[in-house]
């Protein structure tokens, strides 16, 4: 079985979850043996892990046909594409694409995140797709959130090959109900036309099917699953050289993530406790709104912001945190929690949170429940059977969540969808 | 006859380093030592070192006709001695020349004046005694933070010994009033005030360079010709402003130096005399009374406290740092003490001042944070790591009272010994003596039998 995906984000340089779930999930897919994967990333850095699929860039996929040495390719790609593949893509550009802005090998440049003419990459990501999609043979399409479904459809439609989707996210989800209408419509475009919708929980689901008009045979839920912990990230010690008890928000400081409950929460815990100290970890739009309430209540000496943290940062903050907290107000999954259960910090989580649906040994609460998550915030402080329990109890859950088992999930649907 | 005072102010902050959450509890040293070394000897060497120099030729040169005062904070007198001594060195040159008058302020240059008038009087004498050791004379007069006034300061200055202070002349308080006379405070008529003439200070200060001024480029004889034409009976021009005018803010380029080289001449070819404040305050009768109700200072258009307590964020801020001061004042650590006068330094909260839009520019020029946010998360973290310390000192569940009267206990201790010794000798002594008579006698009836 041989798969062309189309994603946005790769590891080691992300910008969100989205990138994790598609390591994972590829990583997941590629144990079955038959599993040939092409994945498809705007800009690739050259530092990611091709050992188990082939990476292509976007940004090295001439879409103009430029006479070009075959060393020039190898100098420029070498890192991470064999210069073959520029010259095969190269034979197969379908139409004069001179009009848009392509360098000196008629490449398009991306920039692989999320800029503010976004929509003008995405339209460039899905010409790029039809090169691709034209080149490679390929049982199955597979596109990964709305960046991609433009080009899932291109490929879909070139081929007629069958087009997976997989939502790792809505538009409901990240304007919290107020979806922007240009995104939407590509999201509803994908959903209508491809063969079949993957959901990363079923709370997804129930917003694919209620706010887009999907039919529910269509939708599958795959819960996403957590990468076991590298031996060198389970060897970090705690850092923090605070004697109390450290409290994590860790991500981005947007509406969605519900920043404002967590520090009610914290001002709940420290008006009647001394031993408690909370972080903020993380940037976003929220940030210094949060930083001004913080203030406000008073609490600023016991609650701290570290800004955005990358890589290894964020496993340091899990690993001298005692208590984990993601209040999200809506979120699709969230694998940031399974990260800290890996990580063995206690953690309490939002029902709003995809995740909830497969996870026992944590707390859940409402996003807006500030009384009772100030309550297990204290729990857990206080009560070391608590805590040990929720430690041990939750890495034992999350190491039985793999990618493998979701890959295998998403190649039953492969098998039902190729004939 | 008309008196110029100038006077002019010397402060540097302690900045802080970039202070990580992972930092508190480990990491016990805040300061970013590099930056303040390297600010400090550029501002020695484009503006102390030759601004020092011209004085003292200009004070040489007219023999007593020329004077200034300066106001130099404890925290800047602290990073002059190690990072550029030579400046101390001009300074004390200055100070013997008995033209030129220092004047008293707060050690650490800290709002403490605002809140914690226990705190204020402990600085005020801490900055006295350091001012007497580096130049031998007293301060006399008062220069609050930042030129800080109210009522309520007032008559805490006056407390401590100043009957003469210092402050802006603020539109709102003096309403038709000029700036160019002496004053006296309503509340405490024994405190005279000098005002900072706002628009003459200013010229020198900010609009000097200019090229949008309509009255660049200024010339000493146009300057002095506009003191010349105030009001005949208007008697004192203040001059207040920051020390680096002369080459850092204003840079030498500008012709700063030359005007305040030639400022003197026109002056005195005026019959336009100069004084420092305590020589002007000591030989003028105040022409009235000031009340201030509410502090204010000399920053920005509003002349109040919103450069430094203006947000929530520096409210906060603020709040948290003086919440702890009763416990610092009785540790006896003198590193924690150090650092608690850096941590007050009214800068910390400037570059906290969210004011971007009218005097914003002028807050985010000399802050050495990208954002005010910024600079509060770093100010928190630093101050969680203090209060952990000083929390330490003594155990957090004895209340400030408790705790202050067991610590006159157990430092009166040596003496309460020594009285109890001295007790307890005298009656073993007294004991010994009967103990004795008593053994004479037993000794004698044994001899008898």
């Amino acid at each position: 079985m041989k798969a062309l995906m189309f994603g946005w984000e790769f590891p080691p340089h992300i910008l969100g979850g989205l990138g994790t779930a598609s390591y994972g999930l590829t990583k997941g897919m590629a144990m079955q043996g038959d599993m040939e994967i092409t994945f498809v990333i705007p800009k690739p850095w050259g530092d990611e892990d091709q050992s188990f699929l082939k990476i292509i860039g976007a940004n090295s996929t001439p879409i103009v046909w430029h006479d070009v040495q075959w060393d020039a390719v190898k100098s420029r790609y070498e890192h991470y594409m064999n210069p073959k593949d520029y010259f095969d893509l190269r034979n197969h550009i379908y139409a004069d694409f001179r009009y848009i802005h392509t360098n000196d090998i008629g490449c398009v440049e991306f920039s692989g995140r999320y800029p503010q003419n976004i929509l003008e990459e995405t339209n460039n990501y899905s010409i790029v797709a039809g090169v691709i999609a034209r080149t490679y043979d390929f049982d199955i399409i597979h596109a990964h959130d709305w960046l991609t479904y433009p080009a899932g459809l291109h490929a879909k439609s070139i081929t007629g090959k069958p087009l997976v989707i997989h939502v790792h996210a809505t538009e409901f989800d990240r304007s919290g109900g107020k979806p922007n209408p240009t995104v939407y419509n590509i999201e509803k475009d994908g959903m209508d036309h491809c063969d079949h919708i993957v959901c990363v929980s079923n709370l997804t689901r129930r917003t694919v099917i209620e706010n887009y008009n999907q039919p529910p045979e269509k939708v599958t839920t795959v819960h996403n699953a957590v990468d076991p912990l590298d031996p060198e990230i389970e060897s970090i010690e705690r850092l923090s050289g605070v004697a109390e008890k450290v409290v994590t928000f860790l991500g981005r400081i947007t509406m969605q993530k519900g920043p404002e409950f967590f520090v009610d929460a914290a001002t709940q815990v420290l008006k009647n406790t001394k031993h408690i100290r909370f972080v903020m970890a993380g940037s976003g739009d929220m940030m210094n709104q949060m930083i001004r309430l913080v203030a406000d209540r008073g609490i600023a000496d016991k609650f701290h912001f570290t800004g955005f943290l990358r890589g290894k940062q964020v496993y340091e903050m899990l690993k001298s945190s005692d208590v984990y907290v993601m209040p999200s107000v809506s979120e699709p999954f969230g694998i940031s929690p399974l990260e800290a259960m890996q990580c063995g910090v206690p953690s309490i989580i939002s029902y709003q949170s995809g995740c909830a649906e497969i996870l026992e040994n944590v707390i859940k609460t409402d996003y807006w429940d500030v009384e009772a998550m100030a309550d297990a915030i204290y729990s857990i402080c206080t009560y070391p059977t608590m805590s040990d329990y929720l430690k041990t109890e939750g890495k034992k859950e999350v190491d039985n969540i793999k990618w493998e088992d979701a890959g295998l999930k998403i190649r039953k649907i492969y098998d039902n969808l190729v004939h | 006859m008309k008196t110029i005072c100038i006077y002019f102010q010397i402060h540097q902050p302690f900045r802080l380093k970039r202070y990580r959450f992972f930092n508190i509890g480990k990491d016990h040293y805040y300061y970013d030592d590099f930056s303040n070394e390297d600010i400090l000897q550029q501002i020695a060497q484009k503006s102390f070192i030759p601004a020092n120099r011209l004085l003292l030729d200009l004070i040489n040169q007219y023999q007593g006709k020329f004077k200034v005062a300066f106001s130099i904070s404890g925290v800047a007198l602290e990073q002059l001695e190690v990072y550029a001594p030579e400046v101390i060195d001009g300074l004390r040159e200055l100070s013997r020349t008995g033209h030129v008058e220092i004047l008293g302020e707060t050690y650490a240059h800290s709002l403490s004046s605002l809140v914690d008038p226990e705190e204020f009087a402990e600085q005020v004498k801490f900055h006295s005694n350091k001012i007497k050791l580096l130049f031998g004379q007293e301060p006399k007069t008062f220069r609050n933070t930042e030129l800080i006034y109210s009522d309520e300061i007032g008559e805490m200055i006056y407390k401590l010994g100043f009957d003469k202070v210092l402050t802006e002349g603020a539109k709102h308080i003096l309403g038709w009033k000029s700036p160019n006379y002496v004053y006296q405070s309503e509340t405490q008529p024994n405190l005279k005030i000098l005002m900072k003439n706002s628009k003459f200070s200013d010229d020198i200060a900010f609009r000097f360079s200019n090229y949008n001024w309509s009255e660049y480029p200024l010339t000493a004889d146009k300057f002095v010709s506009w003191i010349t034409n105030t009001p005949e009976n208007e008697n004192v021009i203040n001059l207040f402003m920051n020390y680096e005018t002369l080459g850092n803010i204003q840079a030498a380029y500008t012709g700063i130096f030359e005007f305040m080289k030639a400022l003197p001449r026109f002056a005195i070819d005026k019959g336009i005399k100069f004084g420092t404040p305590a020589d002007i305050l000591g030989k003028y009768k105040p022409v009235g009374s000031i009340t201030v109700p509410n502090p204010i200072s000399w920053a920005d258009e509003e002349r109040d406290l919103s450069a430094w307590l203006g947000n929530s964020l520096q409210k906060g801020a603020f709040d948290t740092l003086y919440s702890i001061g009763e416990r610092v004042r009785m540790s006896n650590n003198r590193r924690l003490k150090q650092d608690w006068n850096y941590l007050q330094t009214s800068d910390h909260f400037y570059y906290m001042s969210t004011k971007h839009f009218s005097d914003g520019a002028v807050h985010s020029q000399f802050s050495p944070y990208s954002t005010p946010y910024d600079a509060f998360n770093n100010y928190m973290n630093v101050l969680s790591d203090f209060i952990g310390r000083v929390k330490s000192e003594y155990p957090d569940s004895v209340d400030n009272e408790e705790l202050n009267s067991l610590l006159i206990t157990i430092q009166n201790q040596g003496l309460e010994i020594k009285k109890l010794q001295a007790e307890l000798k005298s009656i073993t002594d007294a004991n010994a003596e009967k103990f004795i008579e008593k053994a004479k006698v037993n000794k004698k009836e044994t001899v008898k039998q």
